[in-house]
C-alpha cells in the first residue's frame, strides 16, 4: 500500500508538471495579451506604448523564460501580479476560494443527498409509477441548462416573494450565506443529483439480482437491510466514483451559476481572467484546480479501498 | 442664435419635469446602491474611454469647470465653475486663465494647487516623465502650447491658435484633476481627487464603493453618505435586481427598448428616461483591403444601407438617423432630416437606391450568380453582433455575401488597428456635443481612434477651419460640409445614434439626466435619497 501511495504521488507530481506546462503554452496560443486588452477600454491601441507595457510585464522574453520565471515564483509562493488589476494575484485569487468551495461543497451535498436515495428508491420500486416520476425528474436534471434553471429561480424569487436571491455584499453570519448559497447550490446540484441517481439506479440494480442478494432475502434479512446493507455498499462504487468527476466536472456549471446569481467565487473569476489575458491569476487558478483534481482523484482511489475491501493496491 | 437655440431644446426637455416636480428640501444621509453592468478596467478615468470608469469614479474628482449637472443640454452655456471659479481668454484668444478655488485639499489632506493643474496637462500632453499608460484623448488637447501657473491659484493654457471649443472639453466626465503628488500606476488603482465622494476599494467582479467627503470643499455637498456599486454582468439578473429594489438605480444607459417595456410592467413605480446616447453604430470599410480599395464598392455598400429597418428591428424605431454629428433636437450640430436625406447614402427611396448600388456592382463585375464575399467582422457583444447581422442581410441585396465573423471582444481594437479585417461594424461613443470632440477624434488624421485610418487633408483643412471659426452659424456651415465630404468618402457610414434608457427608483432625487451626453453627468454631488 505505502509504495503504491508513493507511486501515485510520483505520478501525480509529473501530471501536474505536464499540466502546467499545457496551461503556460496554450494561454499563450489564444490570439491577443493582455496589452491589446489594457488598450481597449481605451478604444485604440498606441504600437509603442504596447511594447512599453510588454517590457514591463515581461511578456518580450522568451516564453521558456517566462515559464521559469512563473514556477520559480510558485516554489517561493510568489504568484506574482495580477495584470489587470495591478495588486499581487494572491489577494485577488484567496478571497475567492472559499466562496466557491463553499458553493460546491453545497451543490455536491445536495446531489449526493438527493441522487443516492432516491436512485435506490427508484430501482426497487422498478417500474413503479414512482420510478417513472423519478426517472422524468433525473431526465430533466440532465437536460436543463443551469444557467436556464438559474434564471428561472431569480424570476419565480422576484415575481412571488419581491426578493431576488443574489449576492449583494458579504452576508453578516454563516446562516446567511448558506442561505444566499443553497438555491444556487441547488441549481448547479440539481444536473449532478439527476446524474447520480441514474447512476445510483443502475447500479443499484444490478446488484440487486446477484446470487447473495437472493440469499440474504432467504436468510429472512429485511428489505431495509438487503437494500442498504448489502445491495446498496456494494452499488455504491461506481456513484463515489461519478461524485469524484463530478466534483472536478463542478467548477464548469459553477461558472455560470456564479454568474447568473452573480456570486463572486473563484470560476467566474477564472472565465473574466481567460477573457482578459490575465496570465498570472489565470495559470495559478488553474493549477490550482489541476492539484485538487488531481487530489480529488487520488482520495477517490484510496476510497475505494475502505468501500471494498476486496481491492488491495499492494504488488 | 445659439444660445437661442440651446435654450429653446432645454426648455422643451426640462419643462414637463420642472412643473411636474416639487421642490423639495434636499435630505442628507443614505447610499446609492447602483449596479454596475461589467468589469471595469481602471479607476483613472485619463486612462479609459468608456462609461465603465467615467460613470462610477467622476464623483471622486473635480474638473475646473463642468457641465451643469442639473440641466439635460451639454452647451458651452451650461458650462458652471468646479475648481476654477473663474475664467477668461486674452484678447488674442490663445491664453484661458483660470483662477482657482482657495483652501481645497485631495482626499489624502494636501492641499490643491495650480502645480496639479499644469501636472494633469502636462501629462496628457506626454511631457511629463511619468505619463499615462494610455492617452485615448491625447488629440483633445493638440493645440495646447503649454500650462503656466501664477502662485496656486491661478493656471493659464497657450494655445498655437484660437479654439472656442477648448473650454467645452474641460466641461466633460472624462476630464478631472489629477493630483501631481500620486503616481499614475496609483491613480488606476486607488485614486485620489477633490471629489465629493473618496474611493474606499474595488472588488474586481464584484464591487466599487466610495464614501463621503467629510472636508468636501463644497459646503453642505454631497448629500449621500456614500455609493455602492454592484457589478453584476449578467444583463438579466441585474435587470431583476432592479425590478426587486435591490438597486436604486441602473448602471447609465443599460436598459435597452425591450428591457424599457420590462420594467415599465414590472416596476412601475421606476423612472426611467429614454435619451439619445450619442453612440452610433457604424460600418467601418478597410480602404486598405482589396477589393474595398475601390471607392465604387463602398458606394455601393453605402447605397445599401436602408437605416430605418435598422433602427426598427433594434429599437422599435426609437433611435436616430444621423451623420456624423448628434441629431436635433437633442444635438446642437446635426443636420437637419431634409439635408440629411441629401447626403450620398442617405436616400429615402431604398429600391432605388439598392438599384445603383446593383448597377454598380455589376460594372464591377458582380451579380446574382456571382457575389462578393466577404467576412463582416464584429465584436462578440449582442450590440454589436444584432446590427452586423442585419448589415449582412441589406448586403445581400447588392450582391455582397457577407459572413459574420465574431471577433473576442478583447482584441476588437487591436484587430482594427492592425487593418485586420475589410468590413466591420462597430460602435463609437462621443462624449461632448461638439465638432473638435467628434471630428478631431474619429476622423483626423492624426488621431490615434481614427480607427479606419481615414485621411484627407482637405477634410482635415476644414475641420481645423471649424475649429477657428467663433461664429455659431458659420461653423455649423463649416461643419455640414465636412459632414457631406465625410459620406462622400464613406469614412465611416453612420448608420444610426441609438437611444438608451437609465431607470432609478423614486426615491432617487436630484439627478438630471443628459440628453445629449452619456459621459458627463455622473458627479452625484446633487443627488439624494428621499427616504
Amino acid at each position: 500500500m505505502g509504495a503504491y501511495i508513493v507511486r501515485r504521488l510520483l505520478l501525480m507530481l509529473v501530471t501536474l508538471i505536464g499540466m502546467s506546462i499545457l496551461i503556460f503554452v496554450m494561454l499563450r496560443l489564444v490570439p491577443g495579451n493582455i496589452t491589446d486588452i489594457i488598450f481597449d477600454s481605451a478604444g485604440f491601441v498606441n504600437p509603442a506604448q504596447k511594447k512599453k507595457i510588454e517590457r514591463q510585464l515581461g511578456l518580450d522574453q522568451p516564453i521558456a523564460v517566462q515559464y521559469v520565471n512563473w514556477i520559480g515564483g510558485l516554489m517561493r509562493g510568489d504568484l506574482g501580479y495580477a495584470y489587470v488589476s495591478e495588486k499581487p494575484a494572491i489577494e485577488e485569487i484567496v478571497p475567492r476560494i472559499p466562496v466557491t468551495a463553499k458553493l460546491a461543497a453545497l451543490a455536491l451535498i445536495f446531489s449526493t443527498l438527493f441522487g443516492v436515495p432516491l436512485g435506490v428508491l427508484s430501482a426497487v420500486r422498478q417500474n413503479t409509477w414512482l420510478d417513472y416520476v423519478l426517472r422524468v425528474f433525473s431526465l430533466s436534471g440532465l437536460s436543463l441548462p443551469a444557467f436556464w434553471l438559474g434564471l428561472l429561480i431569480l424570476m419565480a424569487c422576484v415575481h412571488w416573494f419581491g426578493w431576488i436571491p443574489i449576492y449583494r455584499s458579504t452576508p453578516d453570519s454563516p446562516w446567511q450565506e448558506l442561505a444566499l448559497l443553497c438555491i444556487p447550490a441547488a441549481a448547479v446540484g440539481f444536473r449532478s443529483s439527476a446524474l447520480v441517481m441514474r447512476l445510483t439506479r443502475s447500479s443499484m440494480l444490478e446488484v440487486l439480482r446477484q446470487d447473495y442478494i437472493r440469499t440474504a432475502r432467504a436468510k429472512g434479512a429485511s428489505e431495509t437491510a438487503v437494500n442498504y446493507d448489502h445491495a446498496l455498499r456494494n452499488a455504491v462504487l461506481p456513484v463515489v466514483t461519478i461524485i469524484g468527476i463530478e466534483a472536478a466536472f463542478l467548477i464548469g456549471g459553477l461558472i455560470v451559476t456564479e454568474t447568473v446569481f452573480n456570486i463572486p467565487g473563484v470560476a467566474r473569476f477564472l472565465v473574466e481572467a481567460i477573457r482578459w489575458r490575465d496570465y498570472p491569476i489565470v495559470q495559478n487558478l488553474v493549477m490550482f484546480i489541476a492539484i485538487i483534481v488531481v487530489f480529488v482523484n487520488f482520495a477517490i482511489d484510496m476510497m475505494y479501498a475502505v468501500l471494498d475491501p476486496r481491492i488491495k493496491y499492494e504488488e | 442664435m445659439r444660445s437661442k437655440l440651446a435654450f429653446a431644446v432645454a426648455l422643451s426637455i426640462a419643462a414637463p419635469g420642472l412643473v411636474a416636480t416639487p421642490v423639495l428640501a434636499q435630505k442628507q444621509g443614505g447610499t446609492l446602491r447602483v449596479y454596475h453592468r461589467d468589469n471595469l478596467p481602471s479607476g483613472s478615468i485619463h486612462e479609459e474611454a468608456t462609461i465603465s470608469t467615467v460613470q462610477p469614479f467622476m464623483g471622486v474628482f473635480n474638473n475646473l469647470v463642468l457641465f451643469d449637472q442639473q440641466k439635460p443640454l451639454n452647451t458651452p452655456e451650461t458650462i458652471i465653475p468646479d475648481l476654477a471659479d473663474s475664467w477668461a481668454w486674452d484678447a488674442t484668444k490663445t491664453k484661458l486663465t483660470f483662477k482657482l478655488h482657495p483652501d481645497v485639499k485631495w482626499h489624502d489632506g494636501k492641499p490643491f494647487t495650480a502645480k496639479d493643474v499644469q501636472c494633469t496637462w502636462n501629462k496628457l500632453t506626454g511631457k511629463d516623465p511619468d505619463d499615462f499608460r494610455k492617452n485615448p484623448r491625447a488629440i483633445w488637447w493638440q493645440n495646447l502650447k503649454e500650462v503656466t501657473v501664477n502662485g496656486d491659484l491661478e493656471a493659464t493654457f497657450v494655445l498655437n491658435r484660437p479654439q472656442p471649443s477648448f473650454l467645452s472639453m474641460f466641461a466633460s466626465g472624462y476630464t478631472p484633476v489629477y493630483p501631481c503628488h500620486v503616481s499614475t500606476k496609483d491613480m488606476r488603482t486607488n485614486p485620489i481627487g477633490t471629489g465629493p465622494f473618496k474611493f474606499v476599494e474595488l472588488k474586481r467582479g464584484d464591487s466599487v464603493k466610495f464614501v463621503r467627503n467629510p472636508d468636501y470643499w463644497k459646503k453642505g455637498k454631497p448629500y449621500l453618505d456614500g455609493i455602492d456599486w454592484k457589478v453584476i454582468e449578467n444583463r438579466s439578473t441585474r435587470v431583476l435586481a432592479f425590478v426587486a429594489g435591490e438597486f436604486d438605480m441602473t448602471f447609465g444607459t443599460d436598459i435597452t427598448i425591450p428591457l424599457l417595456k420590462d420594467i415599465n410592467s414590472q416596476a412601475p413605480q421606476a423612472i426611467c428616461e429614454l435619451a439619445p446616447s450619442y453612440v452610433s453604430i457604424n460600418l467601418i470599410i478597410n480602404p486598405k483591403a482589396a477589393p474595398f480599395n475601390d471607392p465604387t464598392i463602398r458606394k455601393a455598400m453605402a447605397l445599401a444601407l436602408d437605416r430605418k429597418t435598422f433602427i426598427d428591428i433594434l429599437s422599435n424605431g426609437k433611435d436616430d438617423i444621423s451623420g456624423v454629428m448628434l441629431p436635433p433636437p437633442e444635438g446642437v450640430w446635426g443636420m437637419p432630416p431634409e439635408m440629411l436625406a441629401a447626403l450620398p447614402g442617405y436616400s429615402t427611396d431604398i429600391e432605388k437606391s439598392r438599384a445603383e448600388a446593383r448597377k454598380i456592382m455589376e460594372g464591377l463585375g458582380y451579380s446574382e450568380s456571382k457575389v462578393l464575399k466577404v467576412k463582416v467582422a464584429t465584436r462578440n457583444i449582442s450590440v454589436y453582433r444584432d446590427p452586423a447581422v442585419i448589415l449582412i442581410d441589406q448586403l445581400k441585396k447588392v450582391y455582397i455575401d457577407g459572413e459574420l465573423e465574431v471577433v473576442d471582444t478583447s482584441i476588437w481594437h487591436a484587430k482594427v488597428t492592425r487593418g485586420d479585417y475589410s468590413v466591420g461594424l462597430n460602435l463609437t461613443g462621443v462624449s461632448v456635443d461638439d465638432p473638435d470632440v467628434n471630428l478631431y477624434e474619429n476622423y483626423s488624421c492624426n488621431s490615434e481612434r481614427n480607427l479606419t485610418q481615414y485621411c484627407n487633408k482637405d477634410v482635415d483643412a476644414l475641420i481645423d477651419k471649424q475649429s477657428q471659426e467663433t461664429d455659431f452659424d458659420k461653423r455649423k456651415k463649416i461643419v455640414w460640409e465636412i459632414e457631406r465630404k465625410l459620406a462622400e468618402d464613406l469614412a465611416r457610414p453612420i448608420i444610426n445614434y441609438q437611444r438608451l434608457a437609465t431607470c432609478w427608483q423614486p426615491q432617487v432625487k436630484g439627478f438630471v439626466l443628459h440628453r445629449n451626453s452619456i459621459y458627463n453627468n455622473w458627479r452625484y454631488e446633487d443627488v439624494w435619497l428621499d427616504k
